[in-house]
């Protein structure tokens, strides 16, 4: 029970992805143009994580050490290609938002980096519990980021008209240069709170 | 004309990285020394234009007539890793210097969306043989030009010493990156 609160904590927070790791900022940047957008890529990468997690620490003492790389990206394309049509089958409306990067979640280092660093080394239920951790940070930061971008440049969240009407959305939010932007504020306002508390931890010592 | 055409599209209107987000970890991770980025630029060109040219053929003499077009993600990724292992191994025996300072960024242009994603990007636009090979090497030259503009204001953002400790790194280098996408915005209206 201990482990799965702190693999999930561990995700979450201790190394989130995006803001921690700074890994998958391909996906990030592209697909916070909406909170359901940033959700739906949230999740799908969250089940192909927890997937190839576990095969991986299943096959761990099956797979030899020189071809571990490429058996890892062989297992992750297998996940990666069933969420493809499954996705596509089913809410093909999410699958033609997210376009070209439900096919590239394959590259998201965060799947290759979590299954060389935990997944190989660990047993079935941890690596489970690893995946979901850090699949629902990463779905909770998505939807954090498209949250800021959808309501600033369309005024609505979720699709609901929140803003009111006199309100000019910044289209630039939604576009490209939009992402970067946030996102780079995003990491500045929490590299802020990591900075200020060391400053009173390190005056309190003095005193 | 049509060629014409696919390189702007592929350097300056659809540039990989500020229009596209294709690259961005390797953009964001490789971008702090000018020389590192130019190598970097060159390496990943090659590999896309290398990765188009064989997945093109693996895609029409073998997953076309296997009809098992729908393991093209498992097959384009098995042609690039063996392709960035063989180009890696090239580097090393002609250029140490350039291989050192590359470092791990290398072996990752593996998991470059760039690299993946022009592939993918020319089986989806149907693109011939000849097209997929001008794509991919604009696309290439699009993200060495980003990288390389990057990296050149962040080499001189280093020497500013009243930046704010919050902003230090990443946050003004993406910053920086949303003011260069704006720029690139302006290229829409060119075809």
């Amino acid at each position: 029970m201990g482990v799965i609160r702190e693999r999930l904590k561990n995700g979450i927070i201790t190394e989130n992805v995006i803001f921690v790791q700074v890994l998958a900022m391909c996906p990030t940047l592209a697909v916070t143009t909406s909170a359901i957008n940033g959700i739906g890529m949230g999740l799908a990468t969250t089940i192909v994580l927890m997937g190839s997690n576990v095969a991986i620490s299943l096959l761990r003492k099956f797979i030899p050490d020189e071809i571990r790389l490429p058996a890892f990206i062989v297992v992750i394309a297998g996940f990666v290609t069933l969420i493809d049509f499954l996705l596509q089958g089913y809410v093909p409306a999410l699958y033609a938002s997210l376009g070209i990067f439900i096919p590239l979640i394959v590259v998201n280092c965060l799947i290759l980096g979590r299954a060389e660093a935990y997944a190989s080394k660990n047993g079935v239920v941890p690596s489970l519990f690893d995946g979901l951790g850090q699949g629902l940070g990463f779905t909770v930061s998505l939807l954090l980021i498209g949250m800021i971008r959808e309501l600033l440049g369309s005024g609505k969240l979720f699709d609901i008209q929140l803003m009111p009407a006199s309100f000019q959305p910044a289209l630039i939010m939604i576009l490209a240069p939009g992402a970067f932007i946030t996102l780079g504020i995003l990491m500045a306002l929490f590299n802020l709170k990591k900075v200020k508390p060391k400053k009173k931890k390190g005056t309190s010592q003095l005193a | 004309m049509e060629i014409f055409l696919l390189v702007l599209s592929g350097i300056l209107v659809n540039n990989f990285l500020l229009a596209k987000f294709l690259g961005i970890c390797s953009f964001l991770g490789v971008s702090k020394k000018v020389e590192t980025s130019i190598g970097m630029g060159f390496a990943v060109t090659f590999v896309m234009a290398l990765a188009s040219l064989m997945s093109y053929i693996i895609y029409k003499l073998i997953l076309i007539p296997l009809n098992i077009t729908y393991l093209y993600n498992i097959a384009f990724i098995l042609v690039i890793a063996s392709l960035v292992q063989f180009v890696e191994m090239v580097i090393k025996k002609t250029s140490p210097g350039l291989y050192q300072s590359l470092g791990i960024f290398l072996p990752l242009i593996t998991t470059n969306c760039a690299v993946l994603g022009v592939v993918i990007l020319n089986m989806q636009q149907n693109y011939t043989l000849i097209e997929s090979l001008v794509y991919g090497i604009s696309s290439g030259l699009g993200y060495m030009l980003a990288i390389v503009l990057l990296a050149g204001l962040r080499e001189r953002m280093e020497e500013n010493e009243t930046m704010p400790k919050a902003m230090q790194g990443l946050p003004v280098a993406l910053v920086t990156a949303g003011l260069m996408s704006i720029a690139f915005l302006g290229f829409s209206g060119l075809i």
